[in-house]
């Protein structure tokens, strides 16, 4: 068996098991990585010397009885908005071009601990200002599925990266979907954690009252796995949350019965923006999950139309704080020409931002300007309370929620970005998770008439990642295996040798 | 969809915010987009929020003490090694005052 074919757990036990080498798995992964990135274009930057000087002590670190954990050993691809020690991080944007973090992020450190091996830092939309991927100051990223579609955004060059095979697992980051969408439109498996499970420190920040690391993964179990190994209080992050540790690996179970799914009928009733492959993927997991045990209903959610509205104000309002730190002085770009200080910030910003980001920063600007504040803020924030309160009302009646990840599949690469707030709105099922905190785990159920995949979302309460694996652990035995998209491919090929 | 208006003098304060220089055929095309999405953001307005206080933190949050000790180590050349201009150590900017 080709080692690709691994997912992230059974190449961990194999390495355990002496069966496959730590330096084989790593350079099976960067063969693959010379072989997709031509197509593909997930990754902004794979440093070999690196990566193989790590496997030298990754392989003495399993010899000498350090890394014991389920994925030790294992490469796994990081978003270029997660830093990295020594490792260009650069938000894909030309403000940060040539950021070399001196420190790694918490969630990298943990990923040390547990004896992984980062292959490769990952493509993503500037910031993680867009759903598509093609804001990248560095090119775009294309869907292993179909070399003519975006993978999503923004976590699309992780996403990608696992369905082209090129790494067994990555990191994304989620602030309004950036990882549960682009998982749907790659075929892939990804979980948003509660807020505040995985650190926050060393994310540069794009919205912090809602970013979130999360796992990317082939399948649940490797997403169990992963979570297991970032999450866990930090005291350099001051939304960190002191869970203890709940072994969501050895938890899975797929036990369906009895468990209460609500299905939002606002969901199902956007007639002319939900596409109708992902609409019968609804239907058919519906009558599949209450097929089997669970307890499926539908149910008024309640404030779906102003959650777009609230994001977006709130998004961006806290996007251009943040984003205040670019300024020429402490790193990153500085443009080279400037008459005094002030125009060396606004020329510095003004060059080394790209469109989307500067759209969301002049947003944000204008929302939290006195005149506006109230007008804007505030009521976004009022419009928030009243959505996480509609959240608590239904988990008080279901155990999590089931929507679809994205109105459609993949769109075509360069449709998305001429009409920003049709794009915007495509965000409809996965921006409210985030201003309500939620987990939420989207993965794939079917491919729709193009041969793109599918991909719906549970939703869970907060804390509640390990009911919300278990059920999707559930969900997947009943789906069957889902390929990958390197495999199908190599699948279809076969099939037409034969044929 | 509700139309808005940004003039020409809050269109400059939002630049002067946003600390970014933006060409004529910039500006106007921001214009257009702030105005149709604050457009589509103003349905937030149909909403009665009367008595409802805006949600910060979700979670609650209270102080933590801890003792005033420095645990980090020192990385000030590493830091300063990262600015685009340094001089002696030090950070170095356009002159400021006259």
């Amino acid at each position: 068996m080709d080692i690709l074919e691994n997912t992230a757990l059974s190449l961990g036990k194999k390495i355990r098991l002496k069966e496959i080498g730590v330096r084989e798995a790593v350079k099976a992964s960067l063969d693959q990585i010379d072989r997709q990135e031509p197509k593909i274009h997930a990754f902004l930057d794979v440093d070999e010397k690196k990566v193989y000087a790590r496997v030298k002590e990754v392989e003495e670190g399993i010899k000498a009885g350090r890394y014991r954990g389920p994925l030790a050993g294992v490469p796994i691809a990081v978003k270029d908005n997660i830093c990295t020690k020594g490792q260009k991080t650069t938000c894909a944007s030309r403000i940060l071009g040539n950021f070399v973090p001196p420190y790694n992020a918490s969630a990298v450190e943990r990923l040390h601990a547990a004896g992984m091996i980062v292959i490769g830092k990952t493509n993503m939309d500037e910031f993680a200002m867009g759903s598509t991927t093609e804001t990248s100051a560095f090119g775009i990223t294309h869907n292993p599925w179909n070399t003519n579609h975006v993978p999503g955004g923004s976590s699309g060059g992780s996403c990608a990266a696992v369905a082209a095979g090129e790494a067994f697992a990555a990191l994304g980051s989620d602030t309004g979907g950036s990882i549960r969408q682009p998982s749907a439109y790659c075929g892939v498996t990804g979980i948003k954690p509660t807020y505040g499970t995985v650190s926050r420190y060393g994310l540069i920040a794009y919205a912090s009252s809602l970013d979130q690391i999360g796992p990317v993964a082939r399948d649940t179990a490797d997403c169990a796995a992963l979570l297991d190994v970032i999450m866990g209080y930090d005291a350099k992050d001051s939304t960190s949350m002191e869970r203890k540790s709940e072994n969501f690996l050895d938890s899975l179970k797929g036990d369906l019965h009895g468990v209460r799914i609500g299905v939002p009928k606002e969901y199902l009733d956007l007639a002319e923006n939900l596409d109708p492959d992902v609409k019968k993927a609804m239907v058919d997991t519906i009558h599949l999950l209450s097929r089997n045990g669970a307890i499926v209903e539908f149910f008024q959610l309640g404030m779906v139309d102003y959650v777009i509205p609230a994001y977006y104000i709130i998004a961006s309002a806290e996007a251009s704080s943040n984003l205040a730190r670019f300024d020429g002085v402490k790193y990153g770009y500085r443009t080279p020409e400037a008459d005094g200080l002030h125009d060396m910030y606004k020329k510095t910003r003004a060059e080394g931002f790209g469109e989307e980001v500067k759209r969301r920063i002049l947003l944000g600007s204008f929302v939290l300007s006195s005149g506006y504040y109230d007008a804007y803020y505030l009521k976004a924030l009022r419009a928030k309370a009243l959505i996480k309160k509609s959240f608590d009302d239904a988990f008080y009646k279901y155990d999590m929620i089931l929507a679809p990840a994205s109105p459609t599949t993949a769109p075509e690469i360069g449709k998305s970005l001429q009409d920003p707030l049709k794009m915007y709105l495509s965000d409809i099922y996965t921006t409210a998770v985030n201003l309500a905190g939620l987990p939420g785990i989207s993965i794939p159920v079917a491919m729709d008439s193009k041969g793109l995949p599918v991909g719906l979302q549970l939703v869970g309460n907060c804390f509640s990642e390990k009911k919300l694996l278990d059920a999707a652990y559930g969900l997947e035995k009943l789906r069957g295996s889902f390929p990958m998209a390197f495999q199908a491919k190599v699948e279809k090929k076969h099939g037409k040798e034969r044929a | 969809m509700a139309e808005h208006k940004i003039s020409d003098e809050v269109m400059a304060n939002t630049e002067l915010l946003a600390k970014l220089a933006l060409t004529d055929e910039e500006r106007e095309k921001s214009r257009q987009e702030m105005e149709k999405i604050l457009g589509y953001v103003d349905k937030l307005n149909e909403l009665d929020t009367e008595g409802v206080e805006p949600l910060i933190s979700l979670f609650p949050v209270e102080n933590v003490f801890r003792e005033d000790k420095v645990v980090n180590g020192d990385m000030r050349d590493e830091l300063v090694d990262l600015a685009p201009r340094k001089k002696d150590g030090q950070y170095l900017v356009p002159k400021t005052v006259e």
